[in-house]
């Protein structure tokens, strides 16, 4: 738990620096090539979908070192206007770019650990994490 | 073969190989590794990883670029491999959703189950095919307290489940009409009402009803939108068409439905069906009427139920065994 950096995500051009930050910050917890290329396109479909749908957030890297286990742990924070309905959003094949497998459950996917919270008119929370193994 | 096990070695011999001798075999080997590593959800992502670990260890000496660019080949696979995980979950809850069904077909089955009754004199043929899982055509026989054989058939505009349920409903309401007397134009009207009242609008039921008094010999008929019945006239040897003019049910509260009759005589039969019979298709072409009759009359020395069954046959082999349509047929014949 040694560091957190994080993020702004405002223009496209945002989504490539979190990848970046956070395949830098992958590759020094000692993430492989796969893992690494995972963690990116998971960070991509979150930061798309700041930038998309609530115009401004950030995206937050956190390092995780315990006695037992490291790993990469992602926030995504928005105060944009929430995701209505949760439980669809989450479902396979609902996302509506129908980009195949991507979206949400591609994320939930793509990692170890997924949480997410959204109030509508509020934002939305997503933390994921990525367990070195 | 078999034991192929998706590992780094195995994989760089297998490559080792194919580069040495460039022949098939090792070709197929690639093949069966593919299919092992689907069997165990390997994602394309890892199947490049494994390759190029493999290159890097054939060739230490392979130029910094061609690596880079190897993982620029692998960054590439992530959304095909997320593809690929998505198809398989989307499978499991297909296979989920099938066995779902075909319990719930079961239960329709149970559900509308209806007995051919018995009657001196009267033979009965009856068949029903849904065209997927689930029926959305109904038949049922009842023997009223003064001992006549009440007969419907009917078919819900629409297949698959929403047609189901409602043939559930139909079917409940009908076993909760009175056994008094069981007139064609009364039962229709109530279960008008009925579907009038418990129905989606966009959906749609016909139905025929028909009585027949086993002293009498007489058949009375009224019809809800229904496909016609036939009329086979023994002496003459000639079918003629049973209709009667009413609305399809659902549509208004008070639809009326004129009861018509026919006199039957040994030998005759009466035959009901639904459109999945008439409106078979061989190829891009639909039967005519005519088709149906002439099968018909084809297998009419044989028992009722076996006749109805040889005609379902024809009719399934004619559409290549791919029904369109619900297909529900009965046959009633006077035999004395
Ligand atoms: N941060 C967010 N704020 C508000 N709404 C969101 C947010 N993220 C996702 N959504 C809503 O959830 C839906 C699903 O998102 P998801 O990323 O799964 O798919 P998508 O963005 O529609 O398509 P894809 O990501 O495949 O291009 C989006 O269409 C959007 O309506
Ligand atoms: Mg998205």
């Amino acid at each position: 738990m040694d560091f957190q950096s994080c993020v702004n995500i405002k223009k496209e051009w945002d989504i490539v620096g979190a990848r970046q930050l956070g395949r830098d910050i992958a590759k020094k917890i000692g993430f492989g090539t796969v893992d690494q290329a995972r963690i990116a396109t998971a960070i991509s479909e979150l930061a798309r979908n700041i930038y998309l749908y609530a115009g401004s957030g950030k995206v937050c890297f956190e390092a995780i070192d315990d006695m037992n286990h490291k790993g990469l742990s992602i926030i995504a924070i928005d105060e944009g206007p929430g995701i209505e309905e949760l439980s669809q959003v989450m479902e396979d094949g609902f996302s509506t770019s129908g980009g195949l497998g991507a979206g949400l459950p591609g994320v939930k996917r793509l990692m170890d650990e997924f949480d997410i919270v959204s109030e509508q008119g509020k934002g939305t929370e997503i933390k994921v994490v990525k367990w070195l193994r | 073969m078999s034991t192929l096990k998706l590992d780094l070695e195995n994989y760089k011999e297998l490559l080792k190989e194919y580069i040495r001798t460039k022949d098939e075999q090792a070709l197929y080997q690639a093949e069966q590794f593919s299919k092992h590593s689907m069997q165990h959800n390997i994602s394309p992502e890892e199947i490049i990883n494994i390759h190029v670990q493999s290159l890097e260890e054939i060739y230490p000496e392979m130029p910094a670029d061609i690596q880079a660019s190897m993982n620029f080949l692998l960054e590439t696979m992530i959304s095909y491999g997320l593809a690929y995980q998505e198809h398989q979950a989307l499978r499991e809850k297909q296979l989920e959703l099938k066995s779902e069904l075909s319990v719930a077909a079961n239960m329709q089955k149970t559900l509308l189950s209806t007995k051919k009754p018995d009657f001196d004199g009267i033979e009965i043929g009856a068949i029903s095919v849904p065209a997927k899982q689930m029926n959305g055509d109904y038949h049922h026989f009842v023997q009223d307290q003064e001992g006549s054989l009440g007969i419907g058939i009917a078919d819900v505009i629409g297949k698959g489940v929403p047609a189901a349920l409602c043939m559930s409903m139909i079917k409940y309401s009908m076993d909760s009409f009175p056994h008094k007397r069981m007139e064609p134009s009364v039962i229709l009207e109530s279960l008008n009402r009925v579907v009038e009242r418990n129905v989606d609008s966009s959906m749609f039921i016909t139905m025929f009803y028909g009585l027949y008094n086993p002293q009498s010999h007489k058949f009375y008929y009224s019809s809800a939108g229904h496909e016609p019945g036939y009329y086979y006239h023994h002496e003459r040897g000639e079918f003629c068409e049973m209709d009667a003019p009413g609305l399809v049910l659902g549509v208004t509260k008070d639809a009326e439905y004129p009861q018509k009759e026919q006199q039957v005589d040994p030998g005759d039969m009466i035959i009901m069906l639904t459109d999945g019979v008439t409106e078979c298709r061989q190829g891009d072409r639909f039967i005519e009427p005519e088709e149906v009759l002439e099968i018909i009359k084809k297998y009419m020395d044989l028992p009722a139920q076996e006749m109805v069954e040889q005609v379902y046959k024809h009719f399934e082999k004619l559409q290549d065994f791919q029904l369109r349509d619900d297909f529900t047929l009965v046959v009633l014949r006077r035999n004395v």
